[in-house]
């Protein structure tokens, strides 16, 4: 089998696992991979600028909280149906980040994780300073009744994990077919080696504003999916640890690897999920598994298992 | 005969503070054909080569590329218009396949059709003896073999006008050899810059060479007007040992 064909398999067999996982587990941890499948979408977004392109910003929550608030917004001010309101949460985050990546592509290294995470913490206090419109800190919650789409109620336990699963479908194919595109090759040319792509005559700044944009969109794309499926819209999405846990979780589940982001989330959700039922110092407990994992798999799980056994995985 | 000059530079110049890294330099390509460029350390090779494909910016003077002025034209532009440029110190994708290295470089102009993509990518891989090694992570590679894959980079890339910044720089004397047959099989297909140290190299594929020294033109003439020039004589040969 090609390498093609087995990583399309690989990703065909994990939403066939997915979607299998709705009628075993229980119903716990059925809500527990609804959620993760929508963060999952969000770390997919992170890694196509961190892991393929090699861009580290520290200001996404600043995307999905676009995505989060324009869905929200539209739903509570604007009165949009749920179609609508979604498009306009991907809108408001594509436009967001093409605007940021403008400006904020000036630089490089350490000079854009500051300029980005500042760019966040404008956007959260943006967020606190229209506090009649967003409600601030406290946040404001979308209605059942808002929830409909095409009469399908999204508020259910059912329906809420098959929205989840078909977004996050989507994008997870996407994003693989991405890589796997000259547009996908020329981002990880830009990482591994910026002035030899240019030198082969790649417009090295378009192409990192054209996958800034990208990232961005699946970002909104979270948050808005986060806002319709779980019903809250809140500034606490936009601060500084909302941008840092996609970082950990690509960290941990293997950057600049399709399945990664997806891995990097369910375990740092179960670790943090399965720690806490044990000590009320469940962080100290997640922050000494990632140092372990740094010191022994610096690459990630994915990225570890790509270099020790699947050379092949995408 | 008088060939046309694929590229011309015309006044080049570059003054870093003080300091006169070029002066009014007139510079000429002839269309297919291999002009070195030759000239003690510090002479100003690089800094030239650099104002010709874009990477620095001159205090003043032009270029341009088959008849048009491209001075004003950003380093990625300029490949994009033919020409290709390899690195003095290895300049490759080292967590990429050997394979994916020379994809990126033919795919700026065949990215939209898959097959002849794939068909340059082998064929260059054929020609410069990398094609058993296509799987492997460029990385990995000894560095003769590196920069055998720098090379073929450019020549994926299918050039107008060739480049190549001390392309044997650390080779063994057999990788030399292929290198000077390459070069030589190269001549009428494109036309090259060849940054030389290794004079060797540059006496058995020369058309021509110009002497850089102090940032000015010493000489600028066939092979055999080189050698034949007391100035050059004094200035490099003399005083040089081969790299």
């Amino acid at each position: 089998m090609s390498k093609a064909a087995k990583s399309n398999a690989l990703h065909l067999a994990i939403l066939a696992l997915l979607f299998a996982l709705f009628f075993v587990l229980p119903a716990y941890h059925v809500g527990a991979f609804s959620r993760i499948m929508v963060l999952a979408i969000y770390a997919m977004g992170f890694n196509l600028l961190f892991g393929y392109t090699g861009l580290l910003s520290l200001g996404h929550a600043m995307f999905f909280a676009a995505g989060m608030y324009g869905f929200g917004l539209g739903i509570s001010q604007a009165g949009f149906s749920v179609a609508p309101a979604f498009l306009t949460g991907i809108i408001a985050a594509s436009v967001l980040a093409l605007v940021v990546g403008y400006l904020a592509l000036r630089t490089a290294g350490v000079a854009f994780m500051i300029v980005t995470l500042m760019f966040a913490q404008t956007v959260y206090l943006v967020i606190l300073y229209f506090g009649e419109y967003t409600r601030g800190d406290e946040g404001f919650v979308i209605q059942s009744a808002q929830r409909v789409f095409f009469g399908i109620d999204l508020t259910t336990e059912t329906a809420r994990y098959f929205t989840a699963f078909v977004l996050f479908a989507i994008c997870f194919l996407w994003a693989a077919k991405l890589i796997q595109m000259p547009f996908g090759k020329r981002l990880v040319a830009i990482r591994e080696n910026e002035e030899r792509a240019r030198m082969l005559g790649y417009h090295t700044d378009s192409y990192k504003l054209r996958a800034l944009v990208v990232s961005g969109a699946f970002s909104g794309i979270a948050g808005a999916s986060y806002a319709l499926l779980f019903g809250y819209v809140g500034a606490s999405f936009s601060t500084v640890q909302y941008s840092i846990f996609p970082l950990l979780w690509v960290l941990l589940g293997g950057a600049g690897t399709t399945i990664g982001p997806l891995i990097g989330v369910i375990f740092m959700f179960y670790l943090i999920d399965i720690s806490s039922s044990y000590t009320t110092a469940y962080m100290l407990i997640a922050g000494v598994v990632l140092v372990l994992l740094t010191l022994f798999a610096p690459q990630g799980l994915a990225g570890t298992l790509r270099k020790r056994v699947f050379p092949w995985l995408p | 005969m008088a060939a046309v000059n694929v590229l011309e530079a015309k006044g080049l110049t570059k003054i870093y503070g003080g300091l006169e890294a070029n002066v009014d330099i007139d510079f000429q390509l002839p269309e297919g054909e291999i002009t070195a460029l030759i000239g003690p350390n510090g002479a100003g090779k690089s800094t030239l080569v650099g104002m010709v494909v874009g990477r620095i910016l001159p205090t003043r003077g032009s270029v341009s590329f088959e008849g048009a002025d491209i001075s004003h034209l950003p380093a990625h532009q300029r490949m994009q218009l033919g020409m290709a440029y390899t690195f003095q110190i290895t300049s490759i994708f080292p967590g990429l396949s050997v394979y994916d290295n020379v994809a990126l470089a033919a795919g700026q102009k065949l990215a939209g059709d898959k097959g002849a993509h794939d068909q340059k990518t082998r064929q260059v891989l054929d020609r410069i003896g990398l094609a058993d090694r296509h799987d492997q992570t460029a990385g990995d590679l000894s560095y003769g073999h590196q920069r055998v894959l720098e090379i073929a980079m450019g020549l994926a890339q299918d050039p107008k006008v060739f480049i190549l910044d001390e392309p044997t720089q650390g080779l063994s004397e057999t990788e030399v050899d292929a290198f000077i047959a390459l070069i030589k099989s190269l001549a009428g297909e494109t036309t090259i810059l060849l940054i030389e140290h290794n004079m060797r190299v540059v006496t058995e594929t020369a058309d021509h060479i110009t002497v850089l020294d102090q940032g000015r033109v010493l000489a600028s003439g066939t092979p055999e007007e080189i050698r034949s020039n007391a100035a050059v004589q004094a200035a490099y040969l003399g005083t040089t040992t081969d790299a």
